[in-house]
């Protein structure tokens, strides 16, 4: 699975969640919830859609590894390799 | 015959626009069916039929504002003669006024489900108790026992960005015109501008005009008083995480489902903080409906209600929160959530700062505020130790209780958090 496929997966979704916001304007090694200005409920949505969309489990324990949009692509990249 | 009016969604609505025809000339209505949605200040509701009919003619067009009352369409009842044509056939408009029912000839009792729609201008339009059947978040699993009220309705809808609704509306722009070459993405407001070609209009001065409203009145006639207190959430943090672990993401919980039945529990024992304050009397409330403050993207503000928290468990109000707040970002109320709050929770989440003060949305008498717990040196147990530890504040109203009763009830919700596994 290459980066770039889960980089635009992981942007669609963000999208859902903050239609606002570009990926341009954001810093995609700061904090993915700065960055994006989503709450823990947001998150929460967020991980539950790519847990679903990569069939993966997403546990609540690997959050420290979801913290940036980078960190997140490496993340799903990874578990899913 | 039997008008569908423009409904009154609490005192300082005067009146709405109508932003969505979700049936047409014609159409079929059955009891509970989305009709239409209408903007307000608060944001877009979805107003649902009370009786089963026919639709037969709309009499208000897309984008028109009109005041609170006015009769947006005519249902005919499905027993009821047809007079000028078969159902199912569009039907030639009456000439001449259209037939509009006065106040006094809707009954009296409010919660009658026959009740086309509220008329009176009290703070507490009554909603029909039916569940919407409006998804916006398809992606969410709901357990079996929810299923069937969230079936089929929102799902063959396009999901649109409020202010895509916003924009479509103030261009008189058909959005189910939209929907069979959409659906499946977000229709944003840039891909409606592109539409229609006009410059943005901010959508925010309303929402701004409505907090500013309720917030003034508030200060100007709730003598306040404020209270606030340390919590320590460490054994509640435990709780979440221990809970989570084995838990699929859509089954988690978060810590403001634990602040609610805190709460809830503590109003048990501190009726007082639960009602509303009207005519120079309060008015305690049975049932616990409890405001949630959500801050919408792009700013403002709003506080739907949880409604009867007092009886859900810990993972029926997270499913119910979660299902509220994703409603409400998507721009979705339920005409109850925006009128039955009997007392509000307000949270800063975990990016916020350590204290907040609320303001008392009237007419209730209590709003309970939650800091961003942080990591503070603490005696736990004899020693100086880092705990989790929020502040919690408690503003009520001093027409209804005193700083003792308001200061055993912060504490009551704090004892309430530091033994999770009761909760």
């Amino acid at each position: 699975m290459t980066d770039q496929y889960v980089s635009a997966a992981l942007a669609e979704e963000l999208h859902r969640i903050a239609p606002d916001v570009s990926l341009e304007d954001v810093d995609l090694a700061g904090d993915l919830r700065e960055e994006f200005d989503i709450d823990s409920m947001d998150f929460l949505t967020l991980i539950t859609a790519l847990g679903k969309r990569f069939d993966l489990d997403m546990p609540e324990a690997d959050y420290p590894l979801m913290q940036s949009f980078n960190a997140l692509v490496s993340y799903l990249r990874d578990r899913r390799a | 015959m039997s008008a569908f009016l423009m409904p009154s969604l609490g005192a300082d609505m005067e009146a709405g626009t109508l932003v969505e025809q979700l049936k047409s000339s014609g159409d079929i209505v059955k009891h509970g069916d989305i009709v239409a949605a209408i903007e307000t200040q608060k944001g877009v509701i979805e107003i649902e039929a009370f009786q089963d009919g026919i639709l037969e003619s709309w009499l208000v067009d897309i984008g028109s504002e009109v005041p609170v009352g006015t009769p947006l369409a005519n249902i005919r009842a499905a027993d009821e003669p047809v007079l000028s044509g078969p159902p199912g056939q569009p039907e030639v408009p009456t000439p001449g006024e259209p037939e509009v029912p006065q106040p006094h000839d809707l009954p009296p009792a409010p919660n009658l489900p026959e009740d086309p729609a509220p008329q009176d201008p009290s703070p507490q339009p009554p909603g029909p108790e039916i569940p919407m059947p409006d998804l916006p978040e398809p992606e969410i699993q709901w357990p079996e026992d929810t299923k069937n009220n969230v079936a089929t309705v929102g799902q063959s809808r396009p999901r649109i960005t409020p202010a895509a609704r916003r924009r479509a509306a103030q261009a008189g722009l058909d959005l189910s015109s939209l929907g069979a070459q959409q659906t499946g993405t977000t229709i944003t407001r840039a891909d409606i501008s592109a539409l229609v070609e006009t410059p943005r209009v901010d959508p925010l001065p309303d929402m701004r005009g409505a907090i500013a409203a309720a917030m003034s009145r508030s200060k100007r006639e709730i003598p306040h008083y404020y209270l606030a207190h340390q919590v320590d959430l460490t054994d509640a943090d435990a709780f979440v995480a221990k809970t989570n672990s084995d838990r699929a993401p859509e089954d988690r919980l978060l810590m403001g489902a634990l602040f609610l039945k805190a709460i809830a529990l503590a109003v048990r024992k501190v009726p007082e903080m639960n009602g509303h304050y009207e005519n120079n009397e309060f008015n305690p409330s049975e049932p616990i409906h409890s405001g949630l403050a959500i801050s919408m993207r792009g700013g403002g503000l709003v506080a739907p209600a949880l409604l009867d928290i007092a009886t859900l468990k810990l993972d029926e109000l997270m499913r119910n929160m979660r299902d509220l707040v994703t409603r409400v970002r998507a721009g979705r109320f339920r005409s109850r959530e925006l009128s039955d709050a009997t007392i509000t929770l307000t949270s800063l989440g975990d990016r916020g700062v350590d204290q907040l003060h609320g303001v008392i949305y009237p007419p209730q008498v209590a709003i309970v505020g939650i800091g961003t717990p942080s990591l503070r040196p603490w005696v736990h147990e004899g020693q100086v130790v880092p705990r989790l530890i929020a502040d919690i504040t408690l503003a009520a109203d001093h027409r209804v209780s005193d700083g003792r009763r308001g200061a055993l009830f912060l504490r009551i919700i704090a004892e309430n958090l530091t033994t999770p596994e009761a909760l």
